[in-house]
């Protein structure tokens, strides 16, 4: 039995596409999945991602809680709202989870996890607490009256379509910077997004998301499912757990180094791995130049030996197959390399890995 | 569900149009491509290649993913339509339009394997 998240009937009636996505059954696209990608990044688009788990984490331990659990560092988080993207680790250094942690006061901050973790996530989290013995309450924002519906409006007009469907949000959410969260009514909205454009992600009490859900749809906005989703993350460059990295990688070896504090003095799970074994990949962009479509687990034949690509498609706005790739150290930027496709070498050329921003093509 | 009652079908959904000089004309179905999604790749077969019944002759890719062409008989690829690798996008909007090759059978007989409209429909609602 597939989980559903508040919108799955909204979905339905636009005549959505559904699959099963790690036990979710969601909107893979509405018609063309690539016309919702070009609509997110010339005008504006929807995404439920209700199936993501909201988790407030509240009590007087929080902070040092958090500061031992996530290898970003959240002394970084100084002002309320403010949030950060990070990795949870374990002991070997691999990869639970990618997330996001806000900062709303200094005994809550609120995590946003993967749909697919979830379950492992909160039993880890449940017992590193046991063993810190640490004050610290748990609540995911899924059930009960705490339920949350999470909408992503992305794209150029994300916000003044926004604006559009809940005025009362215009005057707090205007000046707020990139990366922040604010609760306004019962609305929490979050200047956050996983497609390289601007807009943001709202969350509402999971009766009243279908409504936000409408508004939206009436003010113009695209709804747009999971394929749409997955080219344009690819092409903004940013990471997908389970596909990307997974437990068995380190997130030096999954262009995640930026998310890591290694330098300051404080300790946590995973760092002492991550110091012995240091960066053994590096994380990096492909662009095919013969034709075909790049997808993940392709082989890479390059100067300094094999790797191998870990998401690959074909992009929309470059109109050009791209992919992320785990490849040997010491390849270069510019350097041409070789991918295996069906038995037959194309010639790809390695990229930064971002290829889109704000719609414009960076590689 | 688009299913023309003048062309063969495989179970594999592809679609065949047989020419009056008996030669054979090869697509994806309409469902084939409702399946796929938007299509951005096509690599087609090379002209001159002898195919075995149920061989894959080509590869089509959406966004999604990629999937193989069958032949639907043996036979010998006569022609491919070229203008399909620039605008893949055309099976979509007309999967009976955009033929991806032509196939000389080997032996005419074989082509009564293959599935009528009613069969074909038949076999997409059984799936």
């Amino acid at each position: 039995m597939l989980k559903t998240t508040v919108l799955n009937a909204a979905h339905r009636r636009l005549g959505a596409r559904m699959v099963d996505f790690g036990g979710w059954d969601m909107p893979l696209h509405y018609g063309s999945q690539i016309e919702e990608h070009h609509a997110v990044r010339r005008d504006c688009g929807m995404f439920d991602v209700s199936h993501m788990c909201a988790v407030d984490a509240v009590g007087p331990d929080v902070k040092p809680f958090l500061l031992r659990l996530i290898a970003n560092d959240v002394n970084k988080l100084q002002r309320p709202g403010k949030a950060l993207y990070g990795v949870m680790l374990n002991e070997a250094g691999g990869v639970l989870d990618d997330l996001i942690v806000y900062y709303l006061t200094d005994t809550h901050y609120r995590l946003v996890i993967n749909a697919g973790t979830t379950d492992k996530d909160l039993a880890w989290m449940a017992e590193r607490l046991g063993e810190w013995r640490l004050d610290v309450t748990l609540t995911p924002l899924r059930m009960g009256p705490k339920a949350v519906g999470m909408i992503a409006v992305q794209g150029p007009q994300a916000k003044a379509r926004v604006w559009q469907a809940l005025p009362e949000i215009e005057a707090v959410t205007r000046p707020l910077g990139r990366f922040f969260g604010v609760q306004i009514g019962q609305f929490f909205v979050a200047t956050t997004g996983y497609t390289g454009e601007d807009g943001f992600e709202i969350m509402v009490p999971a009766g009243k998301a279908e409504a936000l859900w409408n508004a939206l749809l009436t003010t113009g906005v695209k709804p747009c499912g999971l394929g749409a989703r997955d080219t344009l993350r690819l092409e903004a460059g940013m990471n997908l757990y389970g596909q990307d990295m997974d437990e068995s990688v380190s997130p030096l070896d999954a262009g995640l180094g930026w998310t890591v504090d290694l330098k300051s003095e404080r300790d946590f799970v995973g760092k002492a791995a991550l110091l012995a074994k240091g960066q053994t990949w590096q994380f990096l962009g492909l662009k095919l130049l013969d034709k075909g479509v790049l997808r993940a687990h392709q082989k890479v034949h390059t100067a300094q030996g094999e790797g191998e690509i870990t998401s690959g498609s074909f992009s929309p706005t470059l109109e050009t197959a791209i992919a992320l790739a785990r490849l040997p150290l010491g390849v270069a930027i510019g350097e041409h390399v070789q991918v295996d496709i069906r038995g037959k070498r194309l010639t790809a050329q390695v990229t930064p890995p971002a290829f889109v921003r704000h719609g414009k093509g960076l590689v | 569900m688009h299913i023309p009652a003048d062309l063969k079908y495989t179970p594999s959904h592809e679609w065949i149009r047989i020419e009056a000089d008996g030669s054979l004309t090869v697509g994806i179905t309409d469902h084939a491509q409702d399946l796929l999604g938007d299509l951005v790749f096509v690599e087609l077969p090379e002209v001159g290649k002898e195919l075995a019944a149920g061989q894959e002759a080509c590869v089509v890719e959406s966004v999604k993913a990629a999937a193989d062409v069958y032949a639907p008989v043996a036979g010998r690829v006569t022609a491919v339509n070229a203008a399909i690798a620039d605008a893949p996008e055309s099976v979509n909007q007309d999967a009976y339009a955009a033929w991806l090759f032509k196939l000389a059978p080997t032996n005419a007989a074989d082509l009564a394997g293959l599935l009528d409209a009613a069969a074909y429909k038949a076999a997409v609602d059984a799936a």
